[in-house]
C-alpha cells in the first residue's frame, strides 16, 4: 500500500506538470494511465473492507446487522443490487437512491435515529463516515455488472421527468444549471473535461464510475457528495443529504448511463 | 346506475390519460417545489437562489431538440439590454492588471465563500484569455487578441463592457454570466476585466 501511495505521488506531480507542459493532453488520459500503474492498489479498498464490517456488524440499539436489508433486488442482495438503483420501494412509498436505502435500513433494522445516521453523511479530516464505507462495499459488488435501471412505475417515471427538469434548471446569480457544464460535448472548465451528461456515451462513462476515491481529497466520495459539491459550484443553496431532489436527479442520471459496465469505486483526481 | 357506472369509468379514463401526460409547465411547478423542500439555506446562499426570473425560466424550458423561438429570444434579448447600467462617469476601461486578477480568481456567492472578501470572475474556466495561461476551459470561444482584432474603438469598448455587465443582451440564453446584472462584480472590477479585453498593453492583446 505504502509503495502504491508513492507511485500515486509521483503519478499526480507528472499530472500537474503534463497538465501544464501540453495542454492538449486530456486529463482524463493522464488519469486512467496512472490507474494502470497502480493495478488494484485503489485506496477505495480500505472503504469497501470497513463498508463490509458495517453491514455484517450487529449494530444499533437493535444489535442487527443490515444483512436483511432490501437494497433492490430483496433482502440481503448486495450483488448487482446497485445496478438497479435508484427504485421505487413499497415499504416506504418512495422512491430511494443507495443512500436514502441504506438510511432507510439503519433507521427500521438497526433502530438507529435518522439524525444519528445522517450526521456524518460524507467524511473529512478526523471524522469517518459510515455511509462512505457502506456505500463503497455495496457499489463494489456491481462491478462488471450493467447499469439497468428499470424507470418503469410511475413514481419512477415521475422521479425522471422531475430530474431532468432540475438538471436544466437555471438559476443563482450566475444562471447555472448543471446542464451549463455538462449539456455540450468535449467542454472543459479549466483544464477538467466535463462530461455531456444529458448524452448516454458520456452519462455512462460518468456516472459508472462513481463514488470514487479522490486522490486531492483523500477520502472516497459517494454520488451524494458528487451532487452536493455541484451544487455548491453552481451558486445554489446547500442540498439535503438523500433529499428528493438529490434523489430525482440522481434517477435522471442513473437511466440515462443504462447499459454503460459498472466500474466503480472508481480512482479520481 | 349502468351509465353512472360507464361516465365514472370514463372519468377515471381521462383522469389516467391525464397523470401520464403531465405537461412541461407543470413538471417545472413539481421541480421547483421539490427543489425548494430539498435545499436548505447556507451562508449568503438563500432558497430565493431557486426561483427563476424570465430569461432563467425560458432558457431552461428550451434545449435540446426543442429550440427557443426568434420572437422570444430577441424579446429576451431586448429586456436584457435595457437593464444595463453604464457607468455615469462615462469611463469604461480600468486596470488590466486587476483585471488579470479577476479574471483568474473563482470565489465568489458560493455558500462556502465568505461575502465579505471580493468576488471573481473565473473568465478562465470558460475562455482563452492571455497565451501565458494554460489552464482555460472551452466552454465561451477564445478571446485572446481580443481587443486587437476587433479595434480598441469606443464602440467595442461599449460592446465589451456590456457583454460582462450582461451576456443575454447579445445571446439569449448564453452560459455565460451576467456579471453586472447579477452583481458578481461591481462597476469598478466590470471597468478592470474590459481593459484585459481592450487595453493595447493587456496581454491578451500581445
Ligand atoms: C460551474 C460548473 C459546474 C456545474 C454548474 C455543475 N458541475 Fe458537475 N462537474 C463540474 C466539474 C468541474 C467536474 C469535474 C470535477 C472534478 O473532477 O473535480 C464535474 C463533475 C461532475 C460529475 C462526475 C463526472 C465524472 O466523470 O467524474 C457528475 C456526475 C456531475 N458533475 C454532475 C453534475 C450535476 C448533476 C450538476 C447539477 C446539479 C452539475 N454537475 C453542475 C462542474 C460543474
Ligand atoms: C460559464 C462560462 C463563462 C464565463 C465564466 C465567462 N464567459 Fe464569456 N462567454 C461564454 C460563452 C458560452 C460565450 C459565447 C456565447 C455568447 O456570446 O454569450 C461567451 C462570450 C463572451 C464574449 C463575446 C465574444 C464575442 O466574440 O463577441 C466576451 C467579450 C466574453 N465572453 C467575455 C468574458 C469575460 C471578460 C468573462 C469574465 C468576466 C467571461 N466572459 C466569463 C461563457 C462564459
Amino acid at each position: 500500500m505504502a509503495r502504491n501511495f508513492g507511485l500515486m505521488a509521483a503519478a499526480v506531480c507528472a499530472l500537474a506538470f503534463a497538465a501544464h507542459a501540453q495542454q492538449d493532453k486530456s486529463v482524463i488520459d493522464e488519469i486512467e494511465k496512472y490507474r494502470a500503474a497502480l493495478g488494484d492498489g485503489n485506496p477505495a479498498e480500505l472503504w469497501e473492507a470497513r463498508g463490509e464490517d458495517l453491514w455484517k456488524q450487529a449494530r444499533g440499539p437493535k444489535k442487527a446487522s443490515l444483512e436483511k436489508c432490501d437494497i433492490g433486488l430483496g433482502p440481503g442482495v448486495v450483488k448487482g443490487a446497485y445496478t438497479v438503483l435508484p427504485k421505487y420501494f413499497g415499504d416506504t412509498d418512495k422512491v430511494e437512491d443507495l443512500e436514502s436505502r441504506l438510511v432507510t435500513c439503519m433507521v427500521t433494522l438497526q433502530g438507529f435515529t435518522r439524525e444519528e445516521v445522517v450526521k456524518d453523511p460524507f467524511g473529512g479530516p478526523g471524522k469517518k463516515s459510515d455511509l462512505e464505507a457502506l456505500v463503497a462495499y455495496i457499489t463494489g459488488s456491481s462491478r462488471g455488472m450493467k447499469m439497468n435501471v428499470a424507470g418503469t412505475h410511475p413514481k419512477e417515471r415521475e422521479a425522471y421527468e422531475i430530474g431532468q427538469k432540475i438538471f436544466f434548471h437555471r438559476g443563482g446569480p450566475h444562471d447555472f444549471a448543471c446542464s451549463t457544464c455538462h449539456g455540450d460535448d468535449n467542454l472543459r472548465i479549466r483544464l477538467q473535461d466535463l462530461p455531456n451528461l444529458s448524452k448516454v456515451a458520456d452519462a455512462q462513462r460518468a456516472y459508472t464510475t462513481w463514488p470514487a476515491y479522490r486522490v486531492s481529497q483523500g477520502e472516497l466520495r459517494s454520488f451524494q457528495w458528487r451532487l452536493y459539491d455541484c451544487f455548491r459550484q453552481q451558486r445554489f443553496p446547500e442540498l439535503v443529504y438523500t433529499s428528493p431532489a438529490s434523489i430525482a436527479l440522481t434517477m435522471y442520471l442513473a437511466k440515462s448511463a443504462n447499459g454503460g459496465t459498472y466500474n466503480a469505486p472508481a480512482i479520481k483526481r | 346506475m349502468k351509465k353512472t357506472i360507464g361516465t365514472l369509468a370514463l372519468f377515471g379514463l381521462i383522469a389516467a390519460g391525464c397523470a401520464a401526460m403531465v405537461s412541461d409547465e407543470e413538471r417545472e411547478a413539481q421541480a421547483l417545489a421539490m427543489m425548494k423542500a430539498s435545499f436548505k439555506e447556507s451562508g449568503q446562499a438563500k432558497l430565493d437562489r431557486l426561483d427563476q426570473d424570465d430569461m432563467q425560466k425560458m432558457c431552461s424550458r428550451y434545449h435540446g431538440d426543442k429550440v427557443m423561438p426568434r420572437d422570444v429570444g430577441e424579446k429576451l434579448e431586448k429586456e436584457q439590454q435595457a437593464l444595463i447600467k453604464f457607468p455615469a462617469d462615462g469611463k469604461l476601461v480600468g486596470d488590466w492588471k486587476s483585471g488579470e486578477r479577476i479574471a483568474q480568481s473563482g470565489v465568489g456567492k458560493q455558500f462556502s465563500d465568505n461575502p465579505a472578501n471580493p468576488n471573481g470572475a473565473n473568465c478562465y474556466a470558460c475562455h482563452q484569455l492571455s497565451k501565458a495561461e494554460l489552464a482555460y476551459g472551452t466552454i465561451g470561444p477564445s478571446l485572446y487578441n481580443f481587443g486587437k482584432i476587433r479595434g480598441f474603438t469606443p464602440e467595442m469598448q461599449k460592446y465589451a463592457f456590456s457583454k460582462v455587465y450582461n451576456s443575454q443582451a447579445f445571446s439569449a440564453c448564453s452560459s455565460m454570466p451576467r456579471f453586472g446584472h447579477s452583481g458578481i462584480l461591481t462597476e469598478a472590477q466590470i471597468k478592470d476585466v474590459v481593459a484585459l479585453l481592450m487595453d493595447p498593453e493587456s496581454p491578451v492583446n500581445k
